[in-house]
């Protein structure tokens, strides 16, 4: 049997399937976080070269990765919305930036911690790191602009083309800042050669589905108040029974 | 006579001609209608070039290694601050919409227009560049490799700015929050073309940088025209 996937293109019917769903990815967050952190912190060994520091990973790595991901989530979503015209996709455009942006932060600043006693510095030029500082930015760019245009539809296209236009300009963006990183210093201090534990491994891959679930939960969340805040004159908002109770 | 839907590749390509040569004549002119206007933007770059020295120090060897960075920077903000020029006035006295609604493809004219504010805006900075570059102490050879990069980074600072202030006609605070848009799209160019004079002064091969300048150039002239476009009929609707 074929779903007809068009039928959840539209806000009313997607606002009770993304109401459902998002309590499970929620949970399943939560546990595969907990797991995550477990294996994380008491069961993988100390790293031989970076003692306890390393375990910082465990949160740095899904966050980094996942701050480049919902960027490029982001990016499909707005071309969807771009060439289809479809309310919903500018929609989960909009609720994936806070994520996004969140998890950009959280990758910089637990690099931060991990450099202090790893590099002894909090912060270096390094090539990532200051690629995902300006992704961040990006992030806040198109934050800014969507809480700019009042109008909605209006505010929807505009940052779908500040997106894309982000979203070709990063690539570029990360080897600009790596060459000329090459430029000034030598290479940093990486994970590169040391090859990682079985345990360490898992804990981290535990650690990147969490991060991948509370992404999806939260943008989830984040659509279904979007849908009611923008549909709020439809009549089918109207007949929710949430909204009837209110009455 | 053909019709519009019969159209063939010489008249769309005519068309195209015609409004970026319209748009480019008539930007131009306007500009240097109020050429005081052009002065300031053009006396902001020099101010804040004269700043840095007087925030760090006056010692030759430190001006020199910051120099290249400084005068790319200033040379940011200088384009940064003439963005609005580009669209604003033209959506406030109705004109950009019958830009729009002209037989003549958007996106050629708001090429027209990009290419008429790097000829006001960028241009003097490039020209203005070794002047500023005197200041820092630079040799003659970092010197040229610096106008060099600036000739080839500015148009795409005009070009990535365009779609910036499109984007952000006539909604709130939108000088502060172009910036926001704006300047992190900048640092490819920002990189490329302080990295070039960077690379001259220390002996090694710079033609890599002006290369990647140019192969964005072309990138940008290609691809921001039609983003700027589209963020216009945006605006206007």
């Amino acid at each position: 049997m074929a779903i007809n996937w068009y039928r959840y293109a539209s806000p009313a019917t997607f606002l009770p399937v993304a109401e459902r769903l998002a309590p499970w990815f929620a949970a399943a967050a939560a546990l595969l976080a907990v797991a995550g952190l477990y294996v994380g912190f008491v069961v993988a060994p100390t790293d031989a070269t970076q003692g306890e520091a390393y375990r910082v990973i465990y949160v740095h790595v899904p966050t980094a990765w996942m701050a480049m991901f919902v960027y490029l989530v982001m990016a499909f979503w707005s071309a969807l919305a771009l060439a289809f015209n479809t309310r919903l996709s500018a929609m989960m455009a909009q609720a994936l930036a806070p994520s996004g942006a969140l998890m950009a932060f959280l990758a910089l600043w637990t690099g931060a911690f991990w450099g202090r006693p790893t590099w002894g510095t909090y912060w270096a030029w390094d090539a990532r790191m200051t690629s995902t500082l300006i992704l961040l930015f990006l992030y806040f760019g198109v934050i800014a602009l969507r809480n700019a245009i009042d109008d909605p539809r209006r505010a929807d296209r505009a940052c779908a083309v500040l997106t894309l236009v982000g979203a070709i300009n990063v690539p570029i963006i990360y080897f600009s800042v790596r060459w000329w990183n090459t430029l000034h210093q030598g290479a940093s201090v990486g994970l590169t050669g040391t090859t990682m534990a079985r345990t360490m491994l898992a804990g981290m891959l535990l650690m990147m589905l969490a991060a991948w679930a509370w992404c999806i939960a939260a943008a989830l969340w984040r659509v279904g108040a979007i849908i009611l805040e923008r549909e709020r004159g439809a009549a089918w908002v109207g007949a929710l029974p949430a909204a009837k109770g209110a009455s | 006579m053909t019709t519009l839907a019969h159209r063939d590749d010489d008249e769309a390509a005519s068309d195209a001609l015609g409004g970026f040569t319209w748009a480019l004549a008539r930007d131009v002119r306007l500009a240097l209608r109020t050429p005081s206007e052009l002065g300031v933007q053009l006396l902001f770059y020099v101010v804040v070039v004269t700043l840095f020295p007087l925030a760090t120090s006056p010692d030759r060897a430190m001006l020199a290694a910051l120099g290249p960075g400084v005068l790319w920077v200033a040379a940011l903000l200088a384009s940064l601050l003439s963005l609005p020029r580009l669209f604003a006035l033209d959506q406030a006295d109705g004109t950009l919409e019958q830009m729009a609604l002209s037989p003549w493809p958007l996106p050629a004219i708001v090429s027209g227009k990009i290419a008429a504010h790097w000829l006001t805006t960028g241009l003097p900075v490039v020209l203005l560049s070794p002047l500023a570059a005197l200041q820092y102490g630079l040799d003659a050879g970092a010197i040229g490799v610096l106008a060099a990069g600036l000739a080839l980074g500015t148009p795409i600072l005009s070009l990535l700015g365009a779609v910036g202030a499109a984007l952000t006609l006539g909604v709130r605070a939108s000088g502060a929050l172009v910036a926001l848009l704006v300047l992190p799209l900048y640092v490819p160019v920002l990189i490329f073309g302080a990295g070039a004079v960077d690379a001259f002064r220390a002996g090694m091969a710079f033609d890599a940088n002006l290369s990647l300048l140019g192969a964005g150039l072309i990138a940008a002239a290609l691809g921001a025209p039609f983003a700027a476009a589209a963020a216009v009929r945006i605006a206007l609707d």
